[in-house]
């Protein structure tokens, strides 16, 4: 399905990206281009096909990817602010929400 | 010169007093910042740090046992977190981010006795082929600076090409280390996935993403290979497997070896100076004593499309964390919270993110699942049946790394499916989970680099490392110096 201008402005959308009319323009095509290309896969018949799921190899599903939870010192108030562009006592500020 | 040399000679002349690992830091620092001009290869150059680190080293060396690659200097892709340096991943939206802590493989080089002089360039978030997509200018290639490096992790592969650093750690999700690697004329492998860790790599698609290694020689990339893999508690998807001795699986042996090759991929697009270059290779192996034996994987040639759905869903999903709240860039003076994340993330991500980031979450939505991800993640079942079945015959696959050699710096650059094409021999390896070897095998006529990959079975880096290692001492020419060097 050839996907058009509305699409694009969609989709940014629930990707929380605020494009403009220009960017819509030059991906509208650039995107549509890419789903015809990746649409090939319709020729594979892949009934009765389990999906992979993930990268893991066999010895990696088989490593237990569980731990005791043990409480440990974490990144502490001080280093998680640091890089905040926003922060005020002791917590991150953003924009009013309502 | 300290390239001309393994790692393993550098840290010995370090250890027996002949150098100290403060003036062969001094030296790669000095070579980073002398030729950044032309390669734009580091995005922070790390000399205060750096010399520091190495009279640690020196100091150390006085009372303790030497550690493996004590003093041993290496340049890190800036997408892999370092206490007190910067980590931007080639984005706006990072900037000049400090980590506040250290991903698992620079705590292990560390603990190594390496020493870390700087963070290098690369694609934003690890996405592209060429560099172009740095928010920080383009890397340079150094066999010629008006064309690309490749990518995504351009900016190691040219550290390494051009000498400045023995060896440097990249990420490949798709062929950003094994690609660069071949355009730039070095070594660059790619691990089996869950070999080393990816705790403190910036995430892109979670379940291709891998650690790599560039070094000018095989054995280097084994010993680096030594110090980062094994099993990790901050990252489930390591796997509980015992790390073997690289270096002492470079024993020169190669008969009885069989290296499958898959006929097919030689064909159509191929550039005809790789194939004729790759094919010797080949020959050489034949001449060697190695067995060639014909192999098919009838599904590589879906690869590309199953790896831009399966990675930008995944980048759609990890790159939603960037929303100018916790670290980075923030938009200014947006009125309320949801204006703020949609323009911190539309002016702090350039257009390659967001075309991935759209593409993901189109895939995603609700409708177009089944028909996307879902049949993507089918045929990569099947891909990685094609490679069980293979390595059934065989004990490794070679293949050329890319299509081509280095393109010039600006001629895929509007053109995004030409661009993923570059691709197509190196996805399968993450889409299949298994290693990847990207060694070089020569200039083509126009005197750029060509390398050949080898692809083995899950866990067979020490194969592939031997293989790689016997073909480079049986054909040292094949290791050149680019123009641009230190």
């Amino acid at each position: 399905m050839p996907i058009n201008e509305s699409d694009i402005e969609k989709i940014a959308q629930l990707a929380h990206l605020e494009i403009s009319r220009e960017e819509v323009k030059v991906f509208a095509p650039q995107i549509a281009e890419i789903v015809t290309y990746v649409e090939q896969l319709n020729e594979v018949d892949t009934r009765s096909i389990e999906p992979a799921l993930g990268g893991l190899t066999p010895e990696g599903e088989l490593t237990a990817s569980t731990r005791d939870d043990v409480v440990a010192p974490s990144l502490g108030q001080r280093l998680a602010l640091e890089e905040a562009p926003d922060a005020a006592a002791g917590h991150f500020r953003v924009p009013k929400i309502l | 010169m300290i390239t001309s040399e393994t790692i393993t000679q550098t840290r010995d002349r370090i250890v027996t007093g002949e150098t100290n690992a403060r003036s062969v830091a001094e030296s790669a620092v000095g070579a980073a910042e002398k030729l950044n001009g032309s390669l734009n290869a580091f995005l922070e150059i790390d000399r205060q740090g750096a010399v520091t680190r190495a009279s640690e080293v020196d100091a150390q060396l006085k009372n303790d046992a030497a550690p493996v690659l004590a003093g041993v200097p290496i340049a890190i892709k800036d997408n892999i977190c370092v206490r007190g340096l910067q980590t931007s991943c080639g984005s706006k939206i990072l900037g000049d981010y400090h980590p506040p802590y250290n991903a698992t493989v620079i705590d292990r080089l560390l603990a190594a006795g390496a020493v870390i002089i700087g963070k290098t360039n690369c694609d934003e978030f690890a996405m592209g082929s060429s560099n172009e997509n740095s928010a920080f200018g383009t890397v340079k290639n150094p066999w010629d600076t008006a064309r690309v490096p490749g990518g995504s992790s351009g900016g190691s592969a040219a550290a390494v090409a051009a000498g400045i650093v023995p060896v440097a750690l990249g990420s490949d999700t798709g062929g950003s280390v094994r690609q660069p690697a071949s355009l730039c004329g070095v070594v660059g492998l790619k691990p089996t996935y869950g070999r080393n860790s990816r705790y403190g790599l910036v995430a892109f698609a979670s379940s291709l993403d891998q650690i790599g290694i560039f070094a000018r020689n095989v054995s280097d990339v084994a010993t680096v290979l030594g110090v980062i893999a094994g099993r990790d508690p901050h990252d489930a998807t390591t796997a509980d497997v015992p790390v073997p001795d690289y270096v002492a699986a470079l024993n020169g042996e190669i008969k009885g070896s069989r290296i499958g090759f898959p006929r097919a991929l030689f064909g159509r697009g191929l550039d005809a100076d790789v194939r004729a270059s790759v094919e010797g290779a080949v020959q050489t192996y034949r001449d060697l004593g190695a067995e060639i034996v014909e192999v098919d994987l009838p599904h590589a040639k879906y690869a590309i499309a199953v790896y831009y759905i399966i990675a930008t869903a995944e980048a759609s999903s990890n790159l939603a964390r960037f929303d100018g709240v916790r670290y980075g860039f923030r938009a200014e003076e947006a009125p309320e919270l949801r204006s703020m994340y949609r323009r911190t993330r539309e002016e702090g991500f350039g257009p390659e993110v967001k075309r991935r980031i759209m593409l993901g979450t189109y895939v995603l939505s609700a409708g177009y699942y089944e028909a996307y991800y879902h049949k993507a993640q089918q045929v990569r079942t099947l891909l990685k049946d094609d490679f069980r079945r293979a390595f059934a015959v065989c004990d490794a696959i070679i293949t050329p790394t890319s299509p081509t050699t280095a393109f010039m710096i600006g001629e895929k650059v509007n053109d995004p499916l030409a661009m993923y094409l570059n691709d197509i021999y190196t996805v399968t390896a993450n889409l299949a989970g298994i290693p990847g070897l990207s060694v070089p095998c020569g200039l083509s006529s126009a005197g750029l680099p060509v390398g050949f990959q080898l692809l083995g079975p899950y866990w067979s880096e020490p194969a592939l490392l031997r293989l790689g290692d016997v073909y480079q001492q049986a054909r040292p020419s094949s290791l050149a110096r680019p123009p641009v060097y230190a």
